[in-house]
């Protein structure tokens, strides 16, 4: 292929990436140094309102915007340099919590809090989904031809449903008297409450996120189980390997390129954690990265929002991500090159 | 929260074409309002839909679309329904407009009572007020000869004596949802026990004895609750009352109507509504108003159509139908036993939402968020309080308060 047919077939997609994904990140970036305020000005302002028994005017001193002649409130953004990161990471409470060697005080700052749970649950899920994942392929492949079709469907099914929605359905599932807590309930006798501790509501938070991405790993390890090479199975059964030295000396290297593949994308998806948040509404308990976030940008009752704080969560999240993606492209690139050479 | 979007919005939302006998004129401008989800908010909705020509968007969530949606220009809804926190941020924006002149051509129903006036403009037509009381199963209460209780320390009384006869799961049930519920339960005990939430500047300045004293109130009562009130909304407590699984709770007035609905309450008749539990001060609550304000945004034409279709919504006869619904402003409204637990409330001082201090939305934002570690356990009260101050200091620094 020549540079030009080259470029005029990769033109579009990098002009869309730079259009869709560069420049907004670059507008993120440049807000999480930034803060737009109001520009307020005193007054006394007499308000009337009714009562139960009539109305009341009472005169207050009131700090109120200004609005200007274009009929919106006229702000005012300043440079505030590393300032919306220190809110959000809360440094000298950290230094606190640790000169106090309390682990519990580090755990009661919000973005640390956070990054607990946002960490343990990316890490805690990735083996089960990988787990699962090959179990479910393994058990699609051995099935009789003539059942495969459904099986799959069948196994597929989790996958297919909103992540909110099933976040909810599994809520409605152990709220209150909920059908399972009352299952679980009349099988251990005693009263349970799954939202009222934070174990229960991570514990839930897990199962639901491996029963929801397990399906599309077994689907990609199923597609990978169909190009294994059939001639060195063979051979590993005629030198008398085991179902298990099969699978570890023979299938397991096959399929690695996909593993690999499934875990960053695993990562990429669990670190950004927020629908089981919102689904079962833990914020009480539990919270995640993604979910400070939202809550940053989530206006108050007077219209405020804290935008600065917001982006500096976001790019602190991209940073994690990018982080955690180190190790396992580290990998792949030492391959890439070992497969060159 | 998506769960009660998905619930409300999407359920509610009502869409009538064709005029109606019960307006009074035929209404042929397209019209679009948005507003909180409730009875009496949707009896004023049906009631503009016999106009014709109007969609109504009931939504629990409406305060995080509403200054957006109203800035918008032309803005996406031409009638708003509010309450006196809600009106703040269009206010504060210019997006909502004075109404004197519709007022004078069209609302010679309207009492003087209802006519919400900011420097001497109005800017909202208020229709109701509303609080938060104590509501309780009078039937138990007589079975067992308990006394109604009228502080927080008789309701906790109350719940240990009924604990041991198994009436009902929980005493006690309370709107703890981490978030604006909790937050907001906080400011009516705060306020009950004479607290003040700012000091000069804007500066906070709840870290005080009857802050402290309102967190000790507010676990006393978590004992005797379901173990989930932190993700407990007023519609999930409303639920628990009305499947018999609660006996008492300080509960919006506005809930009280469907107790004695049919269709959904398996203890018809048996709640009675009283005044909200006495603070140190004055009734643990806060008195709000619920009106409907109307863009800027729009055309004259449009204004004027949004206007008389409203005053359809909140005419003499819509209170007749719905008289138990909510305690009315409006003409005709006859103050009934649903009402009698608000308006109690309100004769035992109950202060008005102080939506008026600027940094007010900070605030409930910061409780809503803080309180949940000291209910868990994971925090005293005084750091807490401390921690809520220190969140709060960040928000309105960043937004210029202070």
């Amino acid at each position: 292929m020549n540079k030009k047919t080259f470029l005029a077939f990769i033109g579009p997609s990098v002009l869309m990436m730079v259009l869709f994904i560069a420049l907004p990140l670059a507008t993120v970036l440049k807000q999480s140094f930034y803060q737009t305020q109001s520009v307020y000005e005193t007054l006394e302002v007499e308000t009337c309102s009714p009562t139960f028994t009539g109305q009341v005017c009472i005169k207050e001193i009131k700090t109120i915007p200004i609005i200007g002649d274009n009929g919106k409130v006229i702000t005012q953004t300043n440079y505030v340099g590393l300032s919306n990161y220190q809110n959000v990471l809360e440094f000298p409470r950290v230094i606190a919590a640790f000169a106090n060697n309390s682990w519990h005080e580090f755990m009661l700052i919000d973005f640390w809090k956070a990054l607990r749970f946002t960490l343990s649950f990316t890490l805690i899920t990735l083996p089960l989904v990988l787990f699962f994942g090959l179990l479910i392929a393994l058990c699609i492949n051995n099935v009789a031809k003539s059942i495969r079709g459904p099986v799959i469907f069948v196994s597929l099914l989790p996958m297919i449903i909103t992540p909110v929605i099933g976040a909810l359905a599994i809520r409605w599932l152990f709220i209150g008297d909920g059908v399972l807590t009352s299952f679980l309930e009349w099988w251990f006798a005693k009263d349970i409450a799954m939202f009222a501790q934070a174990w229960t509501i991570e514990f839930m938070m897990t199962f639901y996120r491996v029963w929801h991405v397990a399906p599309f790993a077994a689907i990609v390890f199923y597609a990978g189980l169909q190009t294994v090479n059939q001639d060195t199975i063979e051979s590993a059964i005629i030198d008398g390997a085991s179902r298990w030295q099969k699978l570890r000396f023979v299938i397991l290297p096959h399929l690695m390129p996909l593993i690999v593949f499934v875990t960053l994308i695993h990562l990429m998806d669990a670190y950004r954690v927020f629908e089981e948040v919102i689904g079962f509404s833990s914020q009480a308990h539990v919270i995640s990265l993604q979910w400070l976030t939202y809550d940053f940008l989530t206006a108050d009752l007077m219209g405020n929002r804290s935008i600065g704080r917001a982006s500096a969560s976001s790019m602190l999240t991209m940073i994690g991500i990018t982080l955690l993606l180190i190790p396992v492209l580290r990998g792949v690139w030492n391959d890439y090159k070992g497969k060159r050479l | 929260m998506f769960l009660r979007k998905i619930a409300t919005a999407v359920a509610i939302t009502t869409l009538s074409t064709g005029a109606w006998a019960a307006c009074s004129f035929d209404n042929d401008t397209e019209l679009k309002s948005l507003s909180n989800s409730f009875d009496a908010m949707k009896a004023v909705t049906d009631a503009m839909a016999e106009c014709g020509n109007v969609t109504s968007t009931l939504d629990v969530d409406f305060k995080d679309k509403m200054p957006d949606a109203f800035a918008a220009n032309p803005s996406l809804y031409q009638i708003g329904g509010v309450s006196q926190g809600t009106m703040v941020p269009l206010l504060n924006a210019g997006t909502i407009r004075p109404l004197d002149d519709l007022v004078a051509k069209y609302g010679s129903q309207l009492k003087p009572s209802q006519l919400i006036k900011v420097n001497g403009k109005i800017m909202a037509i208020a229709m109701q007020v509303n609080n938060q009381h104590l509501m309780y199963r009078a039937d138990i209460f007589k079975d067992l000869g308990i006394a109604v209780p009228t502080t927080y320390a008789e309701m906790v009384a109350a719940a240990k004596k009924m604990q041991s006869y198994n009436l009902v799961d929980y005493p006690i049930g309370g709107t703890y949802k981490a978030g604006w519920n909790l937050g907001e339960e906080f400011i009516n005990t705060y306020l009950g026990n004479g607290g003040e939430f700012f000091g000069e500047g804007n500066t906070p300045s709840i870290n005080n004895a009857a802050g402290l004293a309102t967190l000790n109130t507010m676990k006393s009562l978590t004992p005797y609750m379901d173990p989930e009130y932190l993700v407990s909304d007023s519609t999930y407590v409303q639920q628990q009352f009305q499947q018999g699984k609660i006996a008492m709770a300080n509960l919006w007035a506005t809930r009280a109507g469907a107790m004695d609905n049919a269709e959904e309450s398996q203890v018809v008749g048996k709640v009675v509504m009283a005044s909200a539990p006495m603070g140190s001060v004055r009734a643990a609550s806060t008195n709000w108003w619920d009106g409907i304000v109307f863009a800027t945004n729009m055309t004259d034409a449009q204004a004027d159509a949004a206007f008389r279709v409203a005053m359809e919504g909140i005419d003499t006869e819509m209170v007749q139908a719905n008289n138990d619904a909510a305690v009315w402003l409006i003409d005709g409204f006859v103050a009934g036993s649903a009402a009698a637990g608000a308006i109690a409330t309100a004769d035992n001082g109950a202060a008005p939402y102080p939506s008026s201090s600027p940094g007010m939305g900070a605030m409930h934002t910061a409780l809503g968020n803080g309180l949940a570690a000291f209910l868990n356990g994971e925090k005293d009260g005084a750091t807490a309080l401390a921690d809520i101050e220190a969140a709060y200091t960040i928000t309105a620094t960043e937004s210029g308060l202070m």
